[in-house]
């Protein structure tokens, strides 16, 4: 597997990389709702690098809306996870790139994921058992998407994320207002009723994105939501 | 006599006592047991409350983090409910836990059908990976639970019941014991139904088999017992749903011809409360009732 690259990828290849799987490089807000927010985490919060996949230190990052996984395989392959050459076969039999993306086949992937409401409770696991091994300096971090926390597996770990203190937790919500019935009071009053910290942004403004990861959140769970352009329109 | 559930929450303790890479995952059931443990290993011994679907998502979520949990709760809250965090979260993910289950088929009848799961070892069949011990005895349950946990990173369930024989047999994790030798056929007995099984095979000649690890199913150890049968007559008396194994044994037999009967707990609802003898007597595994079924069947 190679997965040294001849040159550095930045924020500006990544259309071209995703038109390697789709084969259009033009991409509308359904494709690309994540990338902005994957790419700012992945380029400058993530303390994590395909040398280090394997070392139990690293950060953490669960792709739990594995829907349109696009954006996340772009990403990847910036990053030198996986192979520039593996996108173009996306989705067929000998790829090891699907339409979901599935963890024991993907170099860099945390969990397999696909079927919305799982991501989440394998982050507070996976934080509760890094906490168990003494390891509190990683961070955990897991996209969902805001319709996706309509599963109630995801409000039993909102719930006890909260006053359990998991401070190394971090849900990135993509919120592309998808949710059939909106959240009364906003996705963000969800997460601090259940005792996170939560900040709303942006979500294609990377100074925004970067500022609400990095914000400190002493003895809570952190949430950011991040706001793109409604999937519907 | 002690139950099986009487032995978890101590075996455990010890375990966490000795393994720094053991957790145990609670839903608040079974809680009581862990408080010493939990003081112990505050990280270790994790209640996430009245939330199943998180309870074996967390466990899955700890092995990814390179612990072996070991995950409890009443078989109706650990196996049916939270389903697809069984499939997806441990078999999607490829990682191995414990899954220790109370309350078995019908430990409490007054409870209703909202705490029996007679389908839990027939559910977990359709998944692949998984090592299912049914233990006959607290002893049983004790030794099987250590190999359990003992079990690198594998996916083994450990069905904990009320019911249980008057005397442990030596259980080893893996194949069945040969309990009874006879030519008539074999009977295989499963966890708490050998006492039934040898009480209702009284003076038949007939081999009764002692499976304590049901999966994967001692293909070889039954071909065996078959071998020395005069036709290859297969009875398997199983403490949950009826016909559980049946597939497995056939499967087991497919190089000779044979009959399998498959005993065990009846699809159908009963709606009824009682005590456990009359669920029992009920689905028809007493022993009078399964000497009737044997010796019908075996002619």
């Amino acid at each position: 597997m190679t997965t040294t690259t001849e040159h550095t990828f930045t924020y500006g290849d990544l259309p071209r990389l995703m038109g390697l799987m789709t084969g259009d490089e033009k991409h509308g807000p359904a494709a690309t709702s994540t990338l902005d927010a994957l790419w700012v985490l992945y380029d400058r919060v993530l303390r994590v690098t395909p040398d280090r996949a394997d070392d139990p230190a690293r950060d953490r990052f669960l792709l739990s809306k594995g829907h349109g996984p696009m954006a996340y395989y772009a990403v990847l392959a910036a990053k030198g996870f996986l192979p520039v050459d593996w996108l173009e076969g996306f989705g067929s039999y000998d790829s090891p790139l699907g339409h979901h993306p599935d963890r024991v086949l993907v170099p860099g992937a945390e969990i397999g994921s696909g079927s919305l409401g799982h991501g989440l409770p394998l982050a507070v696991g996976t934080t509760l058992g890094l906490r168990a091994r003494g390891l509190t300096d990683p961070r955990v971090w897991v996209l969902v998407g805001d319709a996706e926390l309509d599963e109630g597996s995801n409000h039993e770990a909102i719930a006890y994320a909260g006053p359990a203190g998991l401070e190394q937790l971090h849900t990135l919500v993509i919120d592309n207002a998808s949710a059939s019935y909106a959240r009364p009071g906003g996705i963000a009053a969800r997460f601090e009723a259940a005792g996170w910290s939560a900040l709303t942004v942006d979500g294609r403004d990377h100074e925004a994105l970067y500022a609400a990861y990095t914000a400190p959140h002493a003895g809570r769970p952190h949430a950011v939501i991040a706001r793109v352009e409604p999937k519907s329109v | 006599m002690d139950t099986m559930r009487d032995r978890f929450a101590p075996v455990m303790t010890r375990l966490l006592d000795e393994d720094p890479r053991l957790a145990v995952v609670l839903a608040e059931i079974g809680l009581d047991g862990f408080k010493d443990a939990m003081r112990a290993h505050p990280d270790r011994v994790i209640n996430v409350g009245i939330r199943e679907q998180l309870l074996v998502g967390a466990g899955a979520g700890l092995a990814l983090a390179g612990l072996r949990p070991v995950v409890h709760t009443f078989a109706s809250f650990l196996v049916e409910r939270p389903f697809e965090q069984i499939k997806l979260d441990f078999g999607h993910q490829d990682v191995g836990g414990v899954l220790v289950s109370a309350a078995a088929s019908f430990d409490w009848p007054e409870g209703g059908f909202t705490h029996m799961s007679p389908g839990d070892v027939a559910l977990l069949d359709t998944l692949d990976g998984w090592t299912v011990h049914v233990p006959g005895h607290p002893d049983e349950a004790e030794t099987l639970l250590r190999h359990a946990v003992a079990a690198g990173d594998d996916k083994v369930y450990v069905r904990l019941s009320v019911q249980a024989n008057a005397t442990p047999m030596p259980v080893d994790g893996a194949g069945f014991h040969t309990v009874r030798e006879g030519r008539r056929g074999v009977v295989v007995a499963v966890g708490p139904m050998l006492d039934q099984v040898l009480a209702a095979t009284e003076g038949l000649d007939v081999t009764v088999l002692y499976a304590t690890t049901v999966r994967p199913f001692d293909a070889a150890g039954l071909r065996r017992a078959v071998g020395g049968a005069v036709a290859a007559d297969v009875v398997l008396v199983e403490p949950y749903l009826a016909g559980t194994s049946t597939a497995a044994a056939n499967d087991a037999l497919v190089e000779v011809p044979h009959r399998v009967l498959g005993l065990g707990v009846a699809r159908r609802e009963l709606r009824r409360y009682g005590r456990v003898e009359e669920h029992v007597r009920a689905h028809g595994l007493d022993a009078g009732s399964l000497r009737e079924r044997i010796g019908g069947f075996l002619g």
